[in-house]
This record gives structure tokens, sequence and C-alpha cells, in this order.
């Protein structure tokens, strides 16, 4: 994918989220990575279908993952099980998104 | 909070609240906990409200429950890239004049339905989110730890009613880990209207009435999965979910999909000139009658979605929901009544209730549906493609008689499974899994 499409992406999903609530827990992020030594394919697989775009690659090539926009669905949770690569929990109470309509 | 309950309900969404609500009308002590700030501000449905089963909870709900359009009319669409075959049913003749289903919008929903939860009499506490439950030594539930200070509050039973990602039970070693086939993911956006542009586009006649349109075929790229378009009073729900597994090997983007859906050419013109409020994702339970974990042990209770209750087939969830919530309820108040403790044990009479019920009935009857769709992806792009080729071509009035338009166009839906043997067996195994 080109940095360009990249862009274009990020950009549409801000939009997408921007009508969204959420009251951000900050400096406590509610998922985690725990890098191994190579991303497996599920984590990088996140990238594409994180349904928040919260799992982006960083410039050396490694996925990262910035929750803010998090719909807490817990999709990534689930493909990831088995690689140990996320430390996934619920926001604290009352954080987090907040559906006006759901 | 150092106080005794009779029971902790870990969530309010329908199943929790139908469950505190019945333990609250028979007198029991009740303490219901919800993660959001409000109930609901985590919950996403389509949606559309079974009555009955809510009925059985709160008989005269239409006099106060923010219900958005009454389902008059189902609509069912089969979508190649460009083209659309379909159907419809509508009703305009209900009994008693009493439809059985609405478009709701959960969050307003889940909120009334806590009110009324709390009338009833249980205490809610929201904005606390369970980490754990606390056993004795015996591994018995005795309670649940929460993230705010305080420590362990106690409880004769904890029910689980947490949804679909069931967290609380997994940590707490009462069920396994869901599994990526075992699961859809769904997103879905709101799109506002004036109303009258809602009436006239879906051609609704009565100020109250609306139409659900269910869509199979090429809006899910191949995926098992299915889209819908919910008319609500001044908005439409339009969204589409797939298994996650099936995500997880196209890496399709669910958004992406979704916006396909909403350029599709027989979606365009539904939505055109609306203002998106909001987008959402959650999943849903799909591994039906084999994905049902262990529902009961010694003092607790699993109801709703995390208990996998959802008939994909019949898109009914919500309504699973109340009904497993309101049985556990029902069950629990009589265990109190008889002074009986609820173990595992006396917690038969939940499982036997269920099993007697609508509900476990349903789940057995399509226990082999996702097996069939996981192992048939053909059924979701190569029918509804060529249905509507057949359909085009039957239509085109190009000089060729009827008679030989009929021989090419069952010849080209047998060509599409690469012969008229495959096409039987699609057939034996759909009414296999259906039976
Ligand atoms: C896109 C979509 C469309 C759907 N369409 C329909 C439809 O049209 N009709 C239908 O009948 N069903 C539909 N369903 C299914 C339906 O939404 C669910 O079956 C139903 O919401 C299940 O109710 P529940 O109470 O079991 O779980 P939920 O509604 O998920 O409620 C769980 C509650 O528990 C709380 N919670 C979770 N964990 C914790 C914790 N650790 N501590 C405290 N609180 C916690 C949450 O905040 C939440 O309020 C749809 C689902 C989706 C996603
Ligand atoms: S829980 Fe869902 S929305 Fe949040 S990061 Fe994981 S996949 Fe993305």
């Amino acid at each position: 994918m080109s940095d360009k499409q990249d862009a274009a992406e990020g950009g549409r999903m801000e939009e997408r989220l921007y009508q969204n609530r959420y009251q951000v827990d900050e400096g406590r992020p509610h998922v985690k990575i725990h890098p191994q030594a190579e991303d497996s394919p599920e984590l990088q697989a996140l990238m594409a279908i994180c349904p928040a775009g919260c799992y982006r690659p960083t410039e050396n090539g490694r996925v990262e993952v910035v929750a803010d926009g998090c719909m807490e669905c817990g999709s990534c949770r689930i493909v990831c099980q088995e690689t140990g690569e996320i430390e996934w929990a619920y926001p604290r109470g009352g954080y987090g998104i907040l559906f006006k309509f759901g | 909070m150092s106080e005794h309950f009779d029971a902790i309900v870990v969530g309010a969404g329908p199943s929790g609240n139908a469950c505190a609500y019945t333990m609250a009308k028979a007198g029991m002590n009740v303490l219901q906990i919800d993660r959001g700030e409000y109930p609901g501000s985590k919950n996403v449905q389509g949606a559309i409200l079974y009555s009955d089963a809510l009925e059985r909870i709160i008989p005269d709900f239409r006099d106060s429950a923010p219900l958005e359009r009454h389902v008059s009319e189902l609509r069912f669409w089969m979508l190649s890239e460009t083209s659309n075959t379909s159907a419809s049913h509508r009703n305009d003749g209900f009994e008693d004049g009493k439809p059985d289903r609405y478009t709701i919008l959960r969050a307003p929903f889940d909120k009334w339905f806590s009110k009324k939860v709390r009338e009833a009499g249980a205490v809610l506490i929201t904005e606390t989110t369970v980490v754990d439950l606390v056993k004795n030594d015996k591994g018995k539930v005795i309670g649940v730890l929460t993230d705010r200070e305080g420590g362990p509050i106690y409880a004769d039973v904890v029910v689980l009613a947490e949804g679909v990602n069931g967290v609380v039970g997994q940590r707490a070693k009462l069920r396994p880990e869901l599994k990526p086939q075992h699961v859809a993911l769904a997103v879905k956006e709101t799109h506002f209207f004036p109303e009258e542009v809602i009436r006239e586009r879906f051609n609704l006649q009565g100020e109250d009435d609306g139409v659900v349109i269910e869509v199979l075929g090429s809006v899910t790229s191949g995926m098992v999965g299915t889209a819908f378009l919910y008319t609500n009073k001044e908005s439409i729900s339009i969204g589409v979910g797939c298994l996650l597994a099936d995500f997880a090997k196209t890496k399709i983007p669910p958004y992406e999909l979704l916006d396909r859906f909403k350029r599709h050419p027989a979606v365009v013109p539904l939505l055109r000139g609306g203002e998106m409020k909001e987008y959402v994702a959650h999943l849903i339970p799909e591994g039906g009658y084999d994905a049902i974990p262990n529902l009961t042990g010694d003092g607790w209770v699993i109801v709703g979605d995390a208990g996998q209750f959802v008939n994909a087939v019949h898109r009914e969830g919500s309504n699973l929901a109340m009904t497993t919530g309101r049985l556990a309820g029902e069950c629990l108040a009589e265990l109190k009544a008889q002074g009986l403790a609820p173990t595992n044990d006396n917690l038969k009479l939940f499982r036997d209730r269920l099993g007697e019920s609508f509900v476990m009935k349903d789940m057995k009857k399509y226990r082999k549906v996702p097996h069939l769709l996981e192992k048939n992806r053909q059924l979701f792009a190569t029918y509804p493609r060529a249905i509507n080729q057949v359909m085009q071509a039957y239509f085109r009035v190009d000089g060729m008689d009827k008679r030989s338009k009929e021989g090419i166009a069952l010849r080209n839906v047998a060509k599409a499974r690469g012969g008229w043997w495959s096409v039987a067996t699609d057939l034996v195994k759909v009414a296999r899994a259906w039976r």
C-alpha cells in the first residue's frame, strides 16, 4: 500500500469516527501489543480489519496500536488470542466509546 | 460496599435487564453492574425488536418504550455487483392491532429498559467494569470484583449477562475463549433524514410504518455474511457483517465493505442527502448450538449473547437474550422461594426450562447451519450472481424466444457451480441443515 493511499484512508477513518463520542482514559490504553521477534500474520491482518483503524504500520514496518478510536468490539483480542501479542481489557468503567444510537 | 445481595447481574443489555427485572419483581435483592456511562452506551443492534419476548416481561411496553417504526414490510435483496433481485412481504393486519416487531435504537431503548428495572427495585451501578469473579475455596462463585475501590461485592448468585465477548466468564475459567469462525464482525452507520423523506423513499403508508431490508450476495465479497438496511423514525441504519475468520483471511476492511454496499446502485438513491451521525462496530455470536458454553455452575448462570444465543438464520438475538434472561430470573426466584441454593445441581431447573423453550429448540434446529455456511461460501457469492444473471437474461427483450432463454439461464446456473451435480448437492446440504 502506498503512503498516499495510507494517508487518504487515515483521513477517511477520522471523518467516520468524528461523529462518535469517546471518553478517552488518558495515559491508560486498554489495548497493548507485546511485540515478538516478528509480527504474526494475525497481528498484521488487524491493520486491515480493525473496524476503527487502530492498528497501523510504524516506520520500521512493525505494527502499532493507538486505541483512542476503539469501539471495543473485541475482534483483535479474538484474532490474536493464540499469538499472545495483544493484551486487551475493557476500558475502566465509564471510559471509552459512548454510543448515542448504537 | 460490603452489602450482600441475592443476585448480582453483570451487564444491562436486554439479557441482563430481563433477568434483573424478573428477579426484582419477585422481591429479590438485586444489584446490576454495567461498564457504560449509561446502559446502552456500549451496545449495538440492527435493530429489530421482537415484541413477544418483551411482552412476556413488560406487557404494556408499547406505551412507554422508545420504538422507532413498526415493521410492516420485510424486503430481501439478492445483489450482484450491479443488479438486484428482490422479494418482499408486506403485512398490515396485525393481531389485535399489535405489531410483532419494531425497529429501535439500542442506546435509548436500553436506557428505557433499565429505568423499568430500577422501578422494579433493582440497584444499578454504571461506569463500573466487573474485572473478575470471587470464588470460595470450593470453587463456588460468591461475588464479583470491580475496577472501583471498595473490594469485592458478594451475592448468592452472579448472572453473567456480559455480552458476546464474555471476558469475565473467560477470566474466571467458566468458559472457553471465542473462535474467529464463531463470531461475525458487523459495522453499521446511522444516517439521518427528515421523516417525510424516509416515508417517501420507502413508500410507507402509515406514519409509523417501517421497512427492513435483509441483503445477501456480492455485498460480502464472497465472505459468509449479510447486510441490512432498516428504517427508523428519522434515520436509516445500514450495516454489514461477516465471519471474523473471513475478514482475517481476506483482509478486507469492514468499513470498505460497508462503503461498497453504500455505493451499490440499489442503495445510492435511498441514502442520498442524509447526514451520517454514528459509525459503530460490534461482534455477533454465530457459532450456533455447538458453540454454547456451559451455562450454569455453583453460584453462576450465563444468559444472552454471552451464552452464544443468536439465531443467525432469522437474525434473532435480542429476543433470545431477553428470554434466557427472563427464564434465569424466574428459576433463581423459584429456588430462592423454596430456600434452595443456586448450585449447579439446583440450576438444572434453568437448563430444563431453557431446553423446553423455543430458544433451545431453534438453536438445535439450525445446529448444522454455521458449519454448512463455513464450508459452502458459494451460497453467498455464486448463487446470488447467477440468479441476477438469469433475471437479466430473462427480462432482456432482444429477439430471442423465451424457451431458449430459459434453457440458457438454467445452464448458466449449473455452469456457475461447475455442473448440475454441484447444484443438486448444494440443495441437499441446505435442506438437511434446515430440517
Ligand atoms: C449489528 C448487529 C445487528 C443486530 N441485529 C439484531 C436484530 O435486528 N434483532 C435482534 O433481535 N438481535 C440483533 N442483534 C443481536 C443483539 O444485539 C444481541 O443478541 C443482544 O444485544 C444480546 O443482548 P445481551 O444483553 O446478551 O448483550 P449486550 O447487549 O451486549 O449487553 C451486554 C452488557 O454488559 C455490559 N458489560 C459487558 N462486560 C461488562 C463488565 N465486565 N462489567 C460491567 N458491564 C459489562 C455491557 O456494557 C452491556 O451493556 C444484532 C447484533 C449486532 C451486533
Ligand atoms: S477492539 Fe475492535 S475496534 Fe478496538 S482495537 Fe480491537 S479490533 Fe479495533
